[in-house]
């Protein structure tokens, strides 16, 4: 079992090691998979379907997919781009994103996805749902015109801060982010210190009063695209 | 030769777009060196007098007046540009989409907290163009070629996108020069 796992992404060769998913092993290899819903302290869901790769021809999710030997990965190609594309779209037209008063501007994975694919406008015509905003919690505000439904909050909750704050319910276009069931975020034992307050990919989770502190030039994707990070550790 | 002709408006927006485009500040010079400028809330002209080679739009459709004059830019503009986050998705006028109409007027005119309307009057005259149902991004009436999104997009962002269409480049923004705020 001590062998190591040889395999070929966009034919270049990338050793990995056993346990390790498709993405894990890229990510060490300085090669970047797109993702929303993965986070790296998280147990990966495969929900989002941005982190597709196609595995000896089949599309597959590269978070929740093991590393094997042998395997041939395509990654960065014109199909997967303008697949990856199309889900960025949709979560941005089922939404209600107004990037111009979003206080998680600058810092939005979402957002800097579409800023990385080169998105100036989504293809799909705008939905403008109705959805809610939560702001009873003191130190909390929840914007589910903002949410894209990956999860990570309820994965938060319950693996690090051994909580049950959030859950998904209803199915389809009606999906949601409940609060312990329908409740309000004032009702639950959140707290700002939470994890769960600090995965959200998007401005859905935000905490009050500290928005808009970081200069227009500074912020996370301002400068350099997402994936940058990782990209850093490429050997040449 | 003719110099080529730039046409500009602001339907649902604020004209932040506009003061963008003046921000472009002293290039603004050789902008003019480059073309003519037809109508335009900069110039005053009411209506596009000739065949234009690029069309400016700020701001989304929220009335029927908005519908028309982004018909006209359509008509008579070879390339259609929506310039701003309103053009490109609604932007701010399109937080009423969720909203029925009538009770946007009804919060505006009747019940809303700091109304004082004793005689309950809602705008009707003919003069004033009919409210939409919604905000509607100029993509979903028209055909636009170009996108760029921002609130505003910035100076640099409108120099470059203008003088790479008209010295016919491609128009491929730089990183920095994408910005959805």
């Amino acid at each position: 079992m001590n062998k190591s796992i040889h395999l070929t992404i966009d034919g270049k060769p990338v050793e990995a090691k056993h346990g390790q998913t498709i993405m894990q092993a890229a990510d060490a290899a300085g090669i970047y998979i797109p993702r929303l819903c993965s986070h790296p302290d998280l147990r990966p869901i495969g929900s989002c379907r941005v982190c597709t790769v196609i595995v000896d021809g089949r599309p597959q999710a590269a978070c929740v997919k093991p590393a094997m030997d042998g395997m041939v990965i395509e990654n960065d190609t014109p199909e997967l781009l303008q697949h990856r594309r199309n889900i960025i779209d949709m979560m941005f037209v089922e939404g209600n994103h107004f990037c111009m008063f979003c206080e998680k501007s600058g810092n939005c994975e979402l957002q800097a996805m579409a800023y990385r694919f080169g998105i100036t406008a989504p293809q799909y015509p705008f939905q403008f749902p109705e959805k809610a905003v939560d702001a009873s919690h003191p130190d909390i505000m929840l914007d589910h015109n903002r949410c894209i439904m990956c999860a990570r909050c309820v994965r938060a909750s319950q693996e690090l801060d051994g909580k049950n704050v959030f859950q998904a319910i209803g199915r389809g276009f009606h999906r949601k982010i409940g609060v312990d069931g329908e409740k309000a975020l004032a009702d639950t034992d959140m707290a700002v210190g939470d994890r769960s307050a600090d995965v959200c990919p998007v401005g859905c989770i935000i905490k009050k009063r500290i928005g808009f502190r970081t200069a227009i030039g500074r912020r996370l994707y301002d400068r350099q695209p997402i994936g940058s990070d990782i990209e850093a550790n490429a050997t040449p | 030769m003719s110099k080529p002709r730039v046409a500009t408006t602001s339907l649902a927006g604020c004209f932040g777009c506009h003061m963008s485009l003046l921000d472009i500040d002293e290039r603004i010079l050789s902008l003019i060196e480059r073309v003519d400028f037809d109508r335009s809330p900069i110039d005053d002209i009411k209506h596009i007098s000739q065949r234009c080679a690029i069309g400016l739009i700020e701001g989304g459709c929220c009335n029927e007046e908005n519908v028309r004059v982004l018909y006209e830019f359509r008509k008579n503009c070879d390339l259609l540009i929506s310039v701003g986050d309103c053009a490109t998705m609604g932007g701010i006028p399109a937080l009423r989409n969720n909203i029925p109409l009538q009770e946007c007027i009804d919060e505006a005119y009747r019940t809303g907290v700091t109304v004082y309307n004793p005689d309950d009057i809602t705008p009707q005259d003919p003069e004033i163009p009919l409210l939409l149902n919604r905000v509607y991004p100029c993509h979903e009436v028209v055909k636009i070629d170009y996108f760029l999104p921002g609130c505003p997009p910035s100076a640099d962002t409108l120099w470059a996108a203008l003088t790479a269409l008209l010295s016919g480049q491609p128009l491929e923004l730089p990183y920095e020069l994408l910005k959805y705020d």
